[in-house]
């Protein structure tokens, strides 16, 4: 068999034989204890609201995903920043690490309405409590990056005279690649999550709805099914962007990890 | 520009009732002294634990002693920022970036002096075929084996043009064969630059074999416990090996290295 087919399907066909035998317990069981639609909803009764309302569904996750990526996006760059000024001193590091955790401990869905009041009911305010979720993984993984060194690494700069600029930029920086692809794994499914709790306090954008406002709306208003599709399709949208951090980082860390 | 002048070659080393007491309380050297001639290939072996590693650290100026002193090339100062231009560190490990090509390891040094023109790059590649990798240039060091990884490093300490080089057990993680081959190639680039030569190894026949003189440090706190010439002339080759005074002088050394065990 092709080798790259062979491949595909070992690392596909599992998950989609257990999510074949889960739609079929699911279907099983509904039937079975005759579960009103309100409740439970039978998995044709979810693709066919799906495909009835596929058009929102699609848009809804463009626009998650994209104040998703635009959160993560953000949470490199200032998560980065901040792990290069905790990198420089052990007292800054110190003095910061708690803000840091702070971050990654505070319920976001009650900072949430905060961050609305201050910015506002839109895109923008649900970009930022994406950035917020997304932030600490950034952090804490660019900061070991950056200080996990090799000490005979450190000696051998040392010995050639090494500048701070030099060793930081020659050293530190693309030793933290793959530790900062590592941590940006994490954060691509926070981010989702991030936007989508967003969504539910300041869902509309304009016209335009995400997936987040769309649960909501659809738990509001029970309607049960479109609540199921709307959910799965974020569960999809975070696996994707899971697929393409993950693959965007094995591009960039190929060198590192051994292989051009 | 050309690399250091010929002028600037006349690194020797001497250190001086040293002793070194690290913060935690253990002393690693106990009133070492240890003289070092210009171009001289000098072995030491001792105990693991003995002092070794932290006493190739003074003399690179990676520490300073808690007492007595260290001189690099007739200096009356410390080892320090100026004199440690002109010295390379070989280490156990290769220690390469691995996200850098055989070539971008090798030139490290010249970028970290700001010295890569058109001369230091012929020098890089003029290393790299020195020791064998004319072909590997563009590898990734993960794409090589532990003994080209070693070759790539020896390439990096040598595109300085150092006058002094200092070995910390570079080939003890590899098989022999290749240990005896890297063994006759670092005595050729030796042959061919005469630089100083402090190598620091567990394999007394390797010692032997390489230098001018072995050194056997006692148990920590480490001191010199003897001194042993090596009359053999240069070039050596392969053959040496199999030659009873070479058999001889390695079971003396041995018998030294034993006894320092205590
Ligand atoms: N940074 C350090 N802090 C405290 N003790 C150290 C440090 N480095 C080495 N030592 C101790 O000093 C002694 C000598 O170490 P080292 O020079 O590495 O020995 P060798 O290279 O001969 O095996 C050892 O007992 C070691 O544990
Ligand atoms: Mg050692």
């Amino acid at each position: 068999m092709n080798p790259l087919l062979h491949r595909a399907l070992a690392l596909f066909l599992p998950p989609l034989v257990l999510f074949a035998l889960v739609v079929i317990a699911w279907n099983g069981a509904v039937v079975y204890w005759e579960l009103p639609p309100y409740l439970v909803p039978t998995p044709v009764a979810v693709l066919n609201v799906a495909k009835e309302n596929r058009a929102a569904l699609w848009s809804g996750a463009l626009l998650t995903g994209k104040a998703a990526l635009l959160g993560l996006l953000a949470s490199l760059v200032v998560g980065i920043l901040i792990a290069f000024v905790f990198s420089q001193s052990r007292l800054i590091q110190r003095a910061g690490y708690p803000y840091a955790i702070f971050l990654q401990t505070v319920p976001i869905v009650a900072i949430a309405p905060l961050i609305i009041l201050w910015f506002g009911h839109g895109f923008q305010s649900i970009v930022i409590i994406s950035f917020i979720v997304s932030l600490f993984p950034i952090i804490t993984n660019t900061t070991t990056g950056l200080t996990t060194l090799d000490p005979n690494m450190v000696e051998l700069f040392e010995v050639n005279n090494a500048t701070r600029l030099q060793r930081l930029l020659k050293l530190q920086l693309p030793g933290a690649v793959p530790y900062i692809v590592a941590g940006a794994r994490i954060s691509s499914g926070l981010s989702v999550i991030g936007v989508i709790v967003g969504e539910f306090f300041a869902g509309f954008g304009g016209n335009k709805f995400g997936l987040g406002y769309l649960i909501y709306f659809a738990n509001a208003t029970l309607k049960t099914s479109y609540l199921f599709a709307a959910v799965i399709s974020s569960t999809l949208l975070g696996l994707a962007m899971f697929a393409l951090i993950t693959g965007i980082g094995n591009l960039l860390t190929l060198r590192w990890r051994g292989t051009r | 520009m050309s690399f250091p002048p010929d002028s600037a070659r006349q690194t020797s080393v001497t250190l001086e009732q040293v002793s070194l007491r690290f913060d935690r309380g253990v002393e690693a050297l106990h009133d070492l002294n240890l003289r070092v001639g210009d171009g001289e290939f000098l072995s030491v072996v001792g105990p693991s634990g003995c002092g070794k590693s932290t006493m190739l650290r003074l003399v690179a100026g990676l520490l300073r002693p808690t007492s007595g002193s260290v001189h690099i090339g007739g200096d009356t100062k410390l080892a320090g920022r100026q004199t440690r231009r002109d010295i390379s560190f070989v280490f156990q490990q290769p220690t390469l970036l691995p996200w850098r090509s055989v070539e971008k390891n090798v030139r490290l040094p010249l970028e970290l002096r700001g010295r890569v023109g058109d001369e230091g790059r012929r020098r890089v590649a003029e290393v790299i075929d020195l020791v064998g990798l004319r072909d590997f240039a563009r590898f990734y060091p993960a794409q090589l084996s532990g003994g080209m990884q070693m070759r790539v490093s020896l390439a990096r300490a040598l595109v300085t043009r150092p006058s002094l080089l200092i070995l910390d057990e570079p080939f003890a993680a590899l098989d022999d064969i290749t240990r005896q081959r890297l063994n006759e190639e670092l005595l050729a680039l030796w042959g061919r630059d005469r630089f100083t030569a402090i190598f620091v190894t567990h394999n007394v026949s390797e010692a032997v074999f390489l230098s001018q003189r072995v050194v056997v440090m006692s148990a920590r706190p480490g001191r010199v416990l003897a001194e042993v010439p090596v009359p053999f002339s240069f070039p050596r080759n392969a053959e040496l090996r199999a030659e009873p005074d070479f058999a001889r002088l390695t079971g003396d050394v041995s018998r030294t290295l034993r006894e320092s065990f205590r």
